[in-house]
């Protein structure tokens, strides 16, 4: 027993945590071995892919601490960005161990650059206004949801037990991020204006989701599969919310290249400086 | 020597300290094998759980403070952590530390999870007046497996362990 978390986190003579590096390996003493038929170059990617979506995210709604309307909300988020977070970093490690790098969470996070990182490009844009952050977390939790539910399933026994502790958790996420549109959008003439263009402003970020890269296609769960679920929930939001659905086009890709093939917006690099500054300021630094 | 299972079981949680590991469901077994080497198996609650190293320190220094020399912690993730495998002991310990024990987790049917907007009624029993005229506050509260509600006949806030 420890008097303090300090003693406790450097019980094992690890001095490095100070700037978030150095936890322990949150996969320790399961059996990660890739089980056969599973091509483990394309776990790694699918589940750098994953985990970055998570990762990115969990940072945009960290940035929204000492800035959300009530401290309700703002816990809320924090939350949900903490739980985004652990889902992170059981994912980076899994893709570690899957690829052979052996490559720790921490290397992944701290030191890939932009065109490395695997997420969809609705992680990454800036914050906007509170509308917008609930618009995106509904549209992200109620598509992860469903990716996650169908990954229980996974042929790699590690991420079917990663996805089934995601599934009880972006659940409450999706149901947060869908009662706070409906009230926005069923609520005065204010409120409904700002939630359209919150919901606007996400939706050329919505068919991005969608379309299945060859990883996704190969070890994991086509998303395009998921389409007719997601629409159904967002119909069901949508329709309390007395919203209509955006008719807004799809956000171009860089010759067809998007979020999936590393191809990010403007707002990704500015995102990494922040998350991994002081990590790569500080290489091995100990406190 | 105190059985490695007795150590282990009397260890608390970082945030719930009157709680022990086992109360909470997070200790999920203790073995000894041939050669001496105890292992122990925990689960995190949530993904996020920050207090897992802090767990995993606690049980180790305990262990080794009770004469075993090889420890090794291991974390599991499946089954998946549910409310329901809080003891009724824990249960008891959250009531006296005025927090609201969680209710049976939702049952999952095959398919989507059906959508909530409007927060679930449920009855949760004020744990200083026992008043069950109660209201949630936030969904989210002080750490990741907790909820805010407040009594309407003492006033008082208090949190619940909500049910995953």
């Amino acid at each position: 027993m420890f008097d303090n978390a300090y003693e406790a986190l450097n019980a094992e003579g690890d001095t490095r945590w100070a700037f978030g590096t150095g936890f322990a390996d949150p996969l320790s003493g399961m059996d990660t071995a890739v089980p056969a038929g599973v091509d483990a170059a394309d776990l790694a990617a699918y589940c750098l892919m994953l985990g970055d979506d998570a990762l990115i995210m969990s940072h945009r709604l960290q940035q929204w601490c000492t800035c959300a309307p009530e401290l309700e909300d703002e816990v809320a988020l924090a939350n949900i960005g903490l739980d985004l977070l652990g889902q992170a970093r059981l994912l980076l490690a899994r893709a570690g161990k899957a690829d052979g790098s052996g490559r720790g969470e921490d290397e992944l996070a701290f030191f890939r650059s932009d065109r490395e990182f695997r997420n969809v490009r609705l992680a990454e844009v800036t914050n906007g206004d509170f509308a917008f952050c609930v618009a995106r977390l509904l549209v992200f939790a109620t598509w992860r949801l469903a990716l996650m539910q169908r990954l229980v399933d996974s042929d790699d026994p590690v991420l079917a037990a990663i996805a089934a502790k995601a599934v009880k958790e972006l659940a409450y996420h999706r149901d947060y991020a869908a009662r706070w549109v409906v009230r926005l959008g069923d609520g005065t003439e204010l409120s409904h204006a700002r939630m359209r263009n919150g919901l606007d402003a996400v939706w050329s970020y919505v068919e991005e989701l969608f379309a299945a890269h060859p990883v996704e296609r190969r070890v994991g769960v086509d998303p395009s599969t998921v389409r007719a679920e997601f629409d159904g929930v967002l119909t069901e939001v949508l329709a309390a919310a007395t919203l209509s659905r955006p008719e807004v086009d799809g956000l171009a890709g860089v010759s067809g290249h998007s979020g999936r093939d590393g191809v990010h917006t403007e707002a990704m690099g500015y995102l990494l400086a922040e998350l991994q500054s002081v990590a790569r300021a500080h290489q091995d630094a100990t406190w | 020597m105190v059985s490695a299972r007795t150590v282990a079981s009397a260890v608390t949680d970082p945030e719930l300290p009157m709680l022990t590991l086992a109360d909470l469901g997070v200790l999920r077994d203790v073995d000894v094998d041939v050669d001496g080497r105890v292992i122990v198996s925990i689960t995190p609650t949530y993904s996020g759980c920050p207090a897992m190293d802090t767990m995993r320190d606690d049980l180790d220094a305990s262990l080794r403070a009770a004469g075993y020399r090889d420890v090794e912690i291991r974390v599991v993730l499946s089954p998946a952590w549910s409310t329901d495998w809080i003891t009724t002991e824990g249960r008891r310990k959250l009531v006296e530390a005025g927090i609201a024990p969680p209710g049976s987790a939702p049952r999952r049917s095959a398919g989507p999870i059906p959508l909530t907007l409007t927060a679930p009624a449920k009855v949760v029993r004020c744990p200083r007046c026992a008043s069950t005229d109660t209201v949630q506050l936030s969904e989210f509260g002080a750490t990741a497996c907790r909820a805010l509600r407040r009594c309407r006949d003492c006033g008082e806030p208090f949190d619940h362990v909500k049910e995953i």
